[in-house]
């Protein structure tokens, strides 16, 4: 196969545009994955963030050479695991979502520290996703949610 | 608590977790297939110049320049007034203001060509002073009672200044708008906003084809706070125009940085108090009150004047005169933001009325609680607090919570060593609704319910959810009152062609207001259903009989119906040595009435306190002396993130208001409006209180600490 290729929400693809294409404008654009969303476009505000090979990255800071042979995973994939339906509970049960706009980003930091951290303090909590912006809620019930997942999804991760 | 205020799924949860929900630049296409063009704005770069020529690069096939010269109606935004213009007029009148739009298939080709573009100006001298500003767009006054005897006979008169800064809303979605022209020949315009109805009248305006022209439609918003209620309008009129001229659909999008520089925001303000105090009591306040207005007049009339009504804050004072102002400068125009225009006043009589305490020698809480108003008084505009004023119970529910008064005498005693303490408290009102009569007089709310004949019930209103939960609360009330279950009740984001005027997404009305016009129909559909037929039930909005009319030529009678309340208290730690201001716990009771769904009320009251904190402490956001704005990006204009405030503990307390939906008050913004005093008394109170750092002005950050540290003689 031609181009860049690289693993998509589990299926393997080649992307043939150029190898500094901005990674969340070739996912939003040419794939279609519109649950990763534009904030700044400048690696602050964490709406755009999606896990490569399992870690948190903002993909307005990645171009598309430097997934080539990697994972790349966005809510479109990780909404058809358990480990999301467990997580997307939590948050209803907290009524966690406000305008929505960060929480595809929030969700993939809540998974990228609960693989390596299964059970998290608050404060650990907090620090994992103190790269993601959320202007809507105060944090405290996005925060509670993920800790009740941990709980809730005992085994999962 | 009540059966309606236990909190359920919300309904647009599984969507937007799930990234289903599709936004204004998520459509990859229209509706019907066809393809988006994409709009970029001209912005000026002189605060003030005359526009002598626009030379534009050579235009490929399909790309195309629109400016004023393509409105086919009226070049003003109908706003409040209609002093701003779609795209500018002869001058431009602040560093940002649309000139012009290129429009075309391809965003990068539109970037290249946006470069290209060489505007010719004739720079004239901007006005860019709040202090010294001259030109008014609106100068009220009003005042009760003999304000000069009571002058006269003080015993002592204290007179101060304080200063607020600039607020950026930061909705995590930027501003975006799109207009598709509609083979029946109307335009469809949609995208991020707050008032549909609002954005109606101005497109039919500036397109010139009378309200069947347009429809307008919400998309899924991400966040609005207030900066969706008037932009919207201005940003749909230029994507409208350009679709009219092109005849395809448009979409324009903000980029972060344009978002923060170039769209409304708090306005910064100037508050010149003056308290007379007579046998340790208050008698009288004159207040002169200078909001930053910008450019344009947009919403800073009604801005103003709640900002101004709020100019005593809580207190009871028999004597008061209060003059306000909206200044003209050559800067971007303030719009509105959560609280709209209270939480300037409310932080200058808080941090005052802290002040004269500390000179009185007297507990600043103590002073403050000797002269809260009580129900049956009267407010500052000769209405009356018809209802229990819960202020005294709140703070005894917040000193449980924190050992605030404590903590208020012991941090107040001198402290040493590298880290020393404060906490600051305060007590705030915000009116629910909107100011005056404009409900009766202006908006006229009107809301319907749908019943289908498979016995599923629409709510119809234009109502807007921008995250505060109205697309599940709506819904709520209707299936309570008809006893369905929820599924069978919705609410879509509102498209003018199809749902009546209840008015804007603002003032905290929503619930209380229409949500109550949706109570009453809903009693009315359960009193007439029929099974298997098409019902609809219409509601209109009456004023309560008991409301005192106001009248905004003398600012007299009931500003608002009732009001909601809330008690802050924040605590925090100064390393003298770095400046850093560590909140090592912020605590607050929120009376909104019912709640009508526990969690949702929760989740506003603890966003609205953290802005709150944020716009206290560390969201600095300043023009220079050519007027523009330097703080346009995350790396400058810094938000609070879930690190900032790790103890963070909102109460409800529940003072039932008759007139709203089971007793539910307003409640999107008062949360904001109370923090940002008790911070900055915090922080005084750790530096030494007011004879060694006397602090009046917001946002107070790591660097003002050190700034004043840096004053004291050792
Ligand atoms: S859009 Fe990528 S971090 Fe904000
Ligand atoms: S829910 Fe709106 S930004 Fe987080």
């Amino acid at each position: 196969m031609n181009g860049l290729c690289f693993w998509l929400n589990g299926k393997e693809l080649c992307y043939d545009g150029s190898a500094g294409d901005r990674l969340l404008d070739v996912l939003r654009d040419k794939y279609d994955l519109k649950s990763v969303k534009c904030g700044c476009k400048e690696g602050e505000c964490g709406a755009c963030a999606v896990l490569i090979d399992g870690v948190l990255m903002n993909a307005c800071c990645v171009a598309m050479g430097a997934v080539e042979g990697h994972e790349v995973l966005t809510v479109e994939g990780y909404r058809e695991t358990e480990r999301f339906k467990v997580l997307s509970k939590a948050f209803a049960d907290l009524s966690a979502v406000q305008c929505g706009f960060c929480i595809p980003g929030m969700v993939l930091a809540a998974e990228a520290l609960l693989r390596v951290k299964p059970h998290p303090t608050e404060e650990e909590v907090r620090r994992a996703l103190s790269g993601n912006i959320c202007r809507c809620t105060g944090y405290n019930a996005i925060v509670n949610a993920v800790l009740n997942a941990a709980k809730e999804g005992d085994g999962l991760w | 608590m009540k059966e309606i205020s236990r909190s359920i799924k919300k309904k647009d949860h599984d969507n937007k977790i799930e990234g289903r929900s599709v936004y204004v630049d998520d459509y990859p296409l229209t509706a019907s297939g066809k393809r988006i063009l994409c709009g970029k704005l001209i912005h000026a770069a002189y605060a003030k110049a005359r526009v002598l020529s626009v030379t534009l690069p050579p235009l490929p096939e399909g790309y195309t320049y629109v400016d004023r010269n393509d409105v086919p109606g009226d070049n003003n935004v109908n706003i409040v007034l209609d002093d701003t213009p779609v795209f500018c007029r002869e001058t431009v009148e602040y560093i940002g203001e649309p000139i012009g739009m290129l429009v075309g298939p391809e965003e990068a080709v539109v970037d290249e060509l946006l470069a290209g573009v060489k505007v010719e100006y004739d720079q004239i001298e901007p006005m860019l002073d709040l202090r010294n500003g001259t030109e008014a767009f609106f100068d009220y006054h009003f005042g009760h009672g003999d304000v000069d005897r009571a002058f006269a006979e003080a015993d002592k008169v204290y007179e101060e200044e304080f200063l607020t800064g600039y607020q950026d809303q930061t909705y995590l979605e930027p501003q975006g708008m799109m207009a598709e022209p509609e083979e029946d020949g109307r335009m469809f315009v949609h995208g991020s906003l707050q008032c549909p109805y609002y954005v109606h009248g101005a497109v039919a305006r500036a397109l010139g084809t009378g309200p069947e022209g347009v429809h307008i439609l919400q998309d899924v918003t991400g966040g609005g706070f207030g900066g969706k209620e008037d932009f919207p309008s201005i940003l749909g009129c230029q994507v409208a125009v350009a679709a009219h001229k092109t005849g395809q659909p448009v979409r324009c999008v903000y980029n972060r940085r344009e978002d923060l520089e170039f769209t409304p925001k708090r306005h910064p303000s100037l508050c010149r108090y003056k308290l007379a105090v007579k046998d340790g009591r208050v008698t009288a306040l004159e207040a002169d009150v200078r909001f930053d207005a910008g450019a344009y007049s947009t919403l800073s009339a009604v801005v103003l004047q709640r900002g101004i009504i709020a100019a005593p804050g809580i207190y009871h004072i028999p004597n008061v005169r209060v003059t306000g102002k909206a200044i003209k400068t050559n800067t971007v125009p303030c719009g509105a933001y959560r609280g709209f225009g209270a939480p300037q006043t409310f932080f200058a009589i808080e941090m005052m009325m802290n002040h004269v305490a500390q000179d009185l020698g007297v507990d600043s809480i103590t002073f403050k609680q000797q002269h809260f108003a009580k129900q049956g008084d009267m407010t500052s505009t000769q209405g009356r607090y018809h209802f229990p004023v819960p202020i005294p119970a709140m703070l005894d529910e917040v000193d449980a919570l924190c050992a605030l008064r404590r903590k208020h005498q012991a941090y107040s005693l001198p402290q040493t060593g590298r880290f020393r303490r404060g906490i600051g408290f305060s007590a705030i009102f915000h009116g629910a609704g909107f100011t005056g009569s404009g409900e009766r007089d202006i908006i006229k709310a009107t809301a319907k319910l749908r019943k289908y004949a498979d016995g599923t019930v629409e709510v119809l209103a234009s109502n807007g959810d921008i995250g505060q939960g109205v697309r599940t609360t709506f819904p709520k009330i209707v299936s309570h009152e008809l006893n369905l279950p929820l599924e069978k009740v919705r609410y879509e984001h509102p498209d003018t062609a199809r749902v009546p005027d209840s008015g804007p997404t603002v003032a905290s009305r929503s619930l209380m207001t229409v949500g109550e016009l949706l109570r009453r129909a809903a009693i009315r559909l359960r009193d007439i259903w029929q099974d298997g037929v098409e019902q609809e039930v219409e509601e209109h909005y009456k004023e309560p009989d008991f409301v005192i009319p106001f009248y905004l030529d003398r600012f007299e009678g009931d500003a608002y119906p009732t009001y909601a309340w809330s008690v802050s208290a924040v605590e925090v730690e100064v390393d003298t040595y770095t400046g850093r201001v560590q909140i090592l716990g912020a605590y607050g009771s929120f009376d909104v009435g019912t709640p009508v769904d526990e969690n949702i009320v929760l989740g506003q009251m603890e966003g609205g306190f953290l802005q709150g904190l944020g716009y206290a402490s560390i969201e600095k956001m300043q023009y220079d002396e050519k007027g523009r704005i330097r703080n346009n990006s995350f790396t400058d204009y810094l938000v609070p993130t879930a690190m900032d405030v790790p103890k963070l503990i909102a109460r409800l307390h529940v003072e039932e208001y008759p007139d709203g939906p089971y007793g539910a008050k307003g409640a999107g913004e008062l949360p904001l409006v109370g923090p940002p005093p008790a911070y900055l008394e915090a922080v005084e109170m750790a530096l030494g209180g007011m004879k060694r750092h006397r602090l009046n002005r917001i946002p107070y950050s790591a660097e003002d600490v050190i700034l004043e540290l840096n004053k004291e003689v050792p």
